[in-house]
């Protein structure tokens, strides 16, 4: 199996605890993985991604190529549109809908929906509402996660045991209040795919 | 055997940490920092005692690793480029006096300028300076070459270039380490009393030592497990492909090129390695991240050879390389499914909600208004970003301290007013001397030193000059009435723009010091309580 993914957002939302919690999941699962994350300025409320990639055999490059990535997971509608050159043909977007308007020309948050929903394979949903409504809005990350869960070619169980071994340092609560948030999100992937 | 998801930072420390480090010496700059970073929060550096502070800049690093190489121990030094420009003076002597313990020095290069201003090739320092250098095509590489780097170091007595790009720096991957960690060297001095002491006459005999060396260095690198000579059935072309660009290559190639290969890791150049591939092919692609650092020496060695690369126009000369640009210098297909649709807007970084910087830039920019030829020289740092709208308050950043500097010469010319605008950070690193400069002079500039009282752009990591700045500037000899301490905020407004308004009047030397704590430290202090 080979899993090319782009995790995209705005610098500071946090794009990288989801895939910090793929990786662990993709380690334990035997799987090579490659993770390119951006650091420094963009930080500063620019647009950031991360090209992750997940295989059984080992993989050459930290970057995907053009036209390969399996899926998109944004927590940004129009930070998904981005990226949609490194999108394969039958690739999946699966994208929060609330837009971060931190520009003052951000264009109308309509027509990027309107976008998104061109695509031929694509989930998009209110993480932030989802999140809110499972328990904790801090979740927001972890209901992306379980939306896209669907197409990680990684066992369910097994993003639960990331889960657990990423957040399990800070007690079972917090390991449960992620694990309901990483199950609302599944349950809209599941109902939309 | 352990495994491990490092980034290619975190890969160099760990290496370093398990090689016996006993002093890491570095500045904060993007891609490096997080060598840094990693090793001091290490349970290693805990039990060890390890030096892992922050130094001041780039120079007084290089030294002090040199200082304790001297003692026999090994020393690790991290920059990014840039740094190295900083540091350039003490890391071509260190070529000279050579080494005692094991000493590397790891430059992070920055194509495509993610968080730089420039894209310099830190391999021509090497060069320049005679050494040996490293160039990891992947995580495991890099944390296996610091190993091989200390033990090369100490073998030759020599400096070693550890030389990184950002994509490597910044990427994860399995690492598989060492369990045994080796302890670290006891002190030692070096057997020559005289290696260290670059008199004329010392440092004759010692040029002539390190020029004989280039012959085992080039050796050493055709020897070298890190430079592979990898045949393929297609001898049209042969195709060398330097660090991480070999990754590049093979993501074209999933069953193995067609074309034979020199995977290049460590230079000098190997230059029997190279001959069997000019031998054997009928042409040459250099496939290399930065300037054409390879392209060019080879040219020199086979002269009437096709050699495709950067220099040709093969491939363009600047960015960052990756599978794409590779795929079409080869033919090979690739391209996009989708395009991005037009409607996508650019989002650039821009200061921070709340960030004391804005409140200083609008304060700054109300009374800078008011005048017609002002000019406002900035330096590096997030305050960079008052270049951005809605500011657009700055003028310059060309390198670290040059907004003093710039702004004295300016003044010299005749030029008022003439700013500064430099951080807390970038002051201590290389603006002091320059205040001493305006202060010999009494230059008529006034300089803002917008103290966030950290090294932000770079995330957060102390900065040297915190609780010292006013300190600094008297003793530079700055007049005591004219060094201003104002606190950035809406309500303080009036009161910053009159301070402003009075020392752009003064005639000679001030200083504003507009502090307020980094939103973003001061909110991680907070999720850490």
């Amino acid at each position: 199996m080979k899993t090319d993914i782009i995790l995209s957002g705005v610098g500071g939302q946090g794009i990288l605890s989801i895939a910090a919690v793929i990786g662990e999941a993709a380690i334990h699962n035997g799987l090579y993985m490659k993770q390119a994350e951006v650091h420094g300025m963009s930080q500063r409320g620019g647009d950031v991604q991360s090209n992750l990639r997940i295989s059984d055999k080992p993989i050459a490059s930290d970057l995907i190529p053009l036209g390969k990535a399996d899926l998109i997971i944004s927590l940004e509608p129009m930070e998904a549109l981005r990226y949609l050159p490194y999108l394969a043909k039958d690739g999946w977007i699966v994208s929060n809908s609330t837009p971060f308007i931190n520009i003052p020309n951000y264009p109308d948050p309509e027509s990027i929906l309107n976008e998104i929903n061109k695509m031929p394979h694509k989930i998009l949903l209110d993480v932030d509402a989802i999140a809110k409504e499972s328990g904790s809005p801090r979740t927001a990350n972890i209901v992306m996660l379980g939306a896209a869960s669907p197409f990680l070619g990684i066992p369910y169980e097994q993003i639960e045991a990331g889960i657990r071994d990423i957040f399990g340092r800070k007690g079972e609560a917090i390991v449960e209040m992620n694990l309901k948030a990483l199950a609302a999100g599944r349950k809209v992937a599941d109902q939309l795919k | 055997m352990n495994k491990h998801l490092f980034l290619g930072d975190e890969a160099i420390a760990q290496g370093a940490l398990d090689a016996g480090l006993s002093g890491v010496y570095a500045y904060p700059g993007t891609p490096s920092t997080e060598i840094t970073e990693y090793i001091q929060t290490s349970r290693e550096a805990k039990e060890n005692t390890i030096h892992t502070r922050w130094c001041t800049n780039e120079k007084t690093a290089m030294e002090a690793a040199l200082g304790m190489s001297y003692i026999g121990k090994r020393a690790l030094v991290c920059m990014k480029h840039v740094g190295m420009n900083v540091a350039a003076d003490a890391f071509i002597n260190a070529g000279m006096t050579g080494v005692n313990g094991g000493l590397i020095v790891v430059a992070a290069d920055d194509p495509s300028m993610h968080s730089s201003q420039n894209e310099q090739d830190s391999r021509f320092y090497g060069n320049f300076a005679f050494i040996p250098m490293f160039e990891p095509s992947n995580q495991q590489e890099a944390y296996d070459m610091v190993a091989a780097g200390f033990d090369f170091s100490e073998k030759f007595r020599i400096p070693v270039l550890l030389r990184i790009t950002t994509r490597l720096a910044h990427s994860r991957a399995g690492v598989t380490t060492t369990q045994e960690t080796k302890s670290q060297n006891e002190i030692s001095f070096p057997d020559n009393t005289g290696q260290f002491i670059l008199l004329p006459a010392n440092a004759k005999r010692r040029f002539k030592t390190l020029l004989n060396e280039q012959k085992d260095f080039t050796e050493a690198s055709d020897n070298s497990p890190y430079n592979r000579y990898i045949d393929g059935p297609n001898k049209k072309m042969g195709i060398i492909a330097c660090g991480i660009a070999y990754n590049y290559l093979m993501e074209n190639y999933p069953n193995g090129c067609d074309y034979p290969v020199v995977k290049l890791s460590q230079y000098p150049l190997p230059l029997k390695m190279l001959q069997k591939l000019f031998d054997s092919c009928d042409e040459i692609l250099v496939l290399e991240e930065g300037y054409a650092f390879v392209e060019e020496k080879i040219k020199g060695i086979v002269p009437a050879k096709t050699i495709k690369g950067k220099l040709d126009g093969t491939l363009e000369r600047d960015g960052e390389l990756n599978p794409d640009r590779i795929a079409k210098v080869l033919g090979l297909k690739s391209g996009s499914a989708f395009e991005m649709p037009s409607i996508v807007a650019m989002r650039p970084p821009a200061l921070c909600q709340g960030c004391g910087h804005r409140d200083m830039y609008e304060a700054l920019n109300n009374v800078v208004g008011t005048y017609k030829n002002a000019r406002v020289f900035s330096d590096i740092g997030c305050y960079t970003l008052g270049a951005l709208p809605p500011f657009r308050a700055i003028h310059s950043c060309v390198d670290m301290g040059a907004s003093i500097t710039m702004a004295k010469g300016a003044s010299d010319g005749g030029l008022f007013p003439a700013i500064a605008v430099i951080g807390d950070s970038t002051f201590t690193h290389s603006g002091i001397t320059g205040l001493l400069d305006c202060v010999n002079e009494n230059a008529n500039v006034t300089i803002v030193i917008s103290d966030n009282e950290t090294t932000a752009m770079t995330g957060g990591q102390d900065s040297a000059g915190t609780g010292k700045i006013e300190a600094i500037c008297r003793g530079v000899g700055v007049a005591p009435e004219h060094i201003r301490v104002l606190t950035p905020l809406k309500k303080n407004m009036e009161e910053m723009e009159r301070a402003i308004r009075e020392e752009i009047e003064y005639n000679g030397v001030s200083v504003l010091i507009p502090r307020r704590e980094c939103i973003q430290t001061l909110s991680r202090k907070k999720r850490q309580k």
